[in-house]
């Protein structure tokens, strides 16, 4: 748990503070601060504490008491995550199919999304031609068009195919068992694009433009110029653009659940949110379930939160 | 416990041709570019840009026209019904959609629900981000301290639904609770309450959780703001004496107005979509439905497909002039600046 939080606020008396949130702060006696800061951080760390707590725990203890009585009992057991991924009955998580489901929707939602973005970034920030400006433009203002706009017509799209007046213009995509997973991919590739444009192409257009004009005149291709000068400068905004969609992809309900399909391609998050209706007092499963789902993201952005936050101020949001 | 792991191994395979394909796909695309003759630079943008435009016009655009269109079409899309849909949503008592204060507990209606969350949303979770960005700017630790309150934002909004869920647990008064707040609650002397069940107030305890997951998001976009005030405006301002108050008022917020802007818009685009947590936590019963969860409903479950994409359509017309105005501001500097 945290203990760092009780000293903040609190600064050496001598130091000048040079913003102006400084002289504030050092105005409001630094108890209250302190105090204050330490309850926002508490009620922000406290929820997930205690799910990680009752995770542990054994069942009848969990069902039959608050989690906050394990430090004066503490009784520690991993039959909870035991049953919740590997358990045989079918009131059982079995979670384990379904993370490997959340790992194979994401690793590619990742990935394709990442190199048409830089590709088209580029063209938008280096070659010139008419219109660049309002293609930019049209592309950003996709970022409005919210997903529930596209949903119905795109799964259309793929159990149907594209007809006009019975004329079949594009068949439908049979996809069945694993193949379905590339329905999801292309729905999550479709609605990255706008964010991963925009965000990489503001990373390039900072690059310095002597650069690119010296490998020209060197007479260097668009494509060795790609390769060799402008992406080992922006992998900073590609790292920051796959945490982005990382995260969005393993943390997604709504795209899984209209284009995963069944229990075998369906992602962890389609398989909590379903065990949190049918199974609401189920908390020794849930918890730890809770707990599996969320585990991976934690590591990815406890240890690249520079780059997340980076992607932050570049002034880049997905809704 | 057997896991029986060779079930998995066609998801792998799977996984293996997704990577492969993308590999194949950018050599390809950088292979055509080699050939391409690189005087054009037309030609070199189109063969970029292709792929891109191709994905969002198949996935994007032509679906969010067709879902307009759909909008304006019957359940099942044979015929035009003209604006039945969207008179349905703003006139039928029946549907839910509206506020009814005759009804006890009052029930607020999915439309007047989902205001509530984009006015108190945005605003709780810029307020605190902005004081605990305050408070810890320049403390010992601070990039610590931030950690903590950033960190919800990776957490799913299922996670988190479930989360809150356990902390919003109700058992029977004179039980051992399990819920913090109920525990709390009881430790006051109070009894404990059906956090999720009871209305109006559910969706307030429903809100706390996007406000949980949102407040890190601002701190962190306002607390660089803070850090970017330029010294010498700070030095004016303490120059002509002002208070520490008179500070924070007339030099620190009118000095991170933009940052403000951006936290509170981008949060309220996030709020009007908010699907996950809803059905996670209640399933929208219990008068906490919002405007997203019964587009859910209607397209995927009712089979109402023109009320699904009517509502679909009206997220989209609260999203667009936030949208438009964050557009125009992006131009005006892009045109400043543009080379």
């Amino acid at each position: 748990m945290s203990t760092g939080t009780e000293t903040i606020a609190a600064m050496p008396e001598s130091e000048v503070p040079a913003t102006p949130a400084g002289r504030v702060r050092k105005r409001l006696t630094s108890r209250t601060a302190s105090a204050v800061s330490l309850v926002i951080a508490l009620l922000w760390t406290v929820p997930t504490f205690g799910l990680l707590v009752s995770s542990l725990r054994p069942e009848d203890q969990i069902k039959s008491n608050g989690w906050w009585n394990f430090f004066s009992d503490p009784q520690l057991t991993l039959d909870n995550y035991q049953e919740v991924l590997f358990g045989t009955t079918a009131s059982s998580g079995r979670l384990a199919g379904y993370f490997i489901n959340s790992l194979v929707i994401t690793i590619p939602s990742v990935l394709f999304p990442l190199a048409f973005a830089s590709l088209a970034a580029y063209a938008l920030a280096w070659t010139r031609f008419r219109g660049r400006d309002w293609v930019y433009i049209g592309i950003f203002a996709l970022q409005i068009v919210p997903l529930q706009m596209a949903l119905i017509p795109l799964l259309q799209f793929f159990t149907k195919g594209v007809a006009i007046d019975g004329f079949q213009l594009l068949p439908a995509w049979d996809l069945e068992n694993e193949a379905k997973f590339v329905t999801v991919w292309f729905a999550h590739t479709c609605f990255a694009l706008p964010l991963g444009i925009f965000l990489l192409h503001n990373f390039m257009a900072e690059l310095p433009g002597e650069l690119v004009e010296a490998a020209k005149v060197d007479g260097a291709s668009h494509a060795k110029i790609f390769r060799s000068v402008v992406l080992p400068l922006i992998v900073p905004a590609l790292a920051s653009f796959a945490i982005f969609q990382f995260l969005w992809v393993w943390n997604d309900l709504l795209v899984a659940l209209i284009f995963a399909g069944g229990p075998k391609n369906a992602p962890l998050t389609v398989r909590l949110a379903e065990m949190a209706g049918t199974r609401g007092n189920e908390w020794q499963r849930l918890t730890a379930g809770a707990f599996v789902s969320i585990v991976v993201p934690l590591i990815v952005f406890l240890s690249l939160q520079r780059y997340f936050v980076r992607g932050l101020l570049a002034g880049s949001v997905k809704g | 416990m057997d896991f029986d792991f060779t079930a998995e191994s066609p998801k792998l395979m799977m996984l293996l041709y997704g990577v492969v394909a993308f590999a194949a796909v950018v050599g390809l695309l950088l292979l055509v570019l080699d050939v391409l003759p690189s005087r054009k630079d037309r030609w070199v943008a189109l063969g970029l840009l292709f792929p891109a435009g191709a994905l969002l016009t198949v996935g994007l655009i032509v679906p969010a026209v067709r879902t307009l269109i759909l909008s304006f079409m019957n359940a099942d899309s044979t015929k035009f019904v003209g604006f039945d849909n969207f008179v349905w949503m703003f006139t039928d008592k029946t549907s839910g959609m509206l506020p009814d204060f005759s009804s006890d507990p009052v029930s607020y209606g999915v439309l007047l629900s989902t205001v509530m969350w984009v006015l108190l949303v945005p605003s709780v979770s810029t307020a605190i981000g902005l004081v605990y960005a305050v408070l810890v700017d320049r403390a010992r630790l601070e990039s610590f301290a931030k950690s903590l309150i950033f960190m919800p934002m990776a957490i799913s909004f299922v996670g988190a639904g479930i989360i809150w869920k356990f902390i919003y647990a109700y058992r029977q008064e004179g039980e051992d609770q399990i819920g913090l707040l109920n525990q709390v609650v009881v430790a006051l002397g109070g009894t404990p309450q059906q956090w999720l069940l009871d209305g109006p107030w559910n969706t307030l305890f429903l809100i706390a959780v996007l406000v949980w997951i949102q407040a890190g998001f601002a701190m962190v976009i306002l607390s660089a703001a803070i850090k970017a005030i330029p010294a010498d405006i700070v030095e004016a301002a303490r120059i002509d004496g002002v208070t520490p108050w008179q500070m924070f008022w007339r030099v620190t917020i009118p000095s991170i107005r933009p940052a403000l802007v951006v936290v509170m818009v981008t949060i309220s685009i996030g709020t009007l979509k908010v699907f996950d947590i809803v059905r996670t936590m209640t399933g929208g019963q219990f008068g906490t439905s919002v405007v997203a969860n019964e587009m859910y409903n209607y397209s995927f479950r009712f089979d109402e497909k023109g009320k699904g994409a009517a509502l679909a359509v009206l997220l989209f017309v609260l999203v667009a002039p936030i949208v438009i105005y964050q557009i125009r501001v992006m131009r005006r500097r892009r045109l400043e600046g543009s080379r």
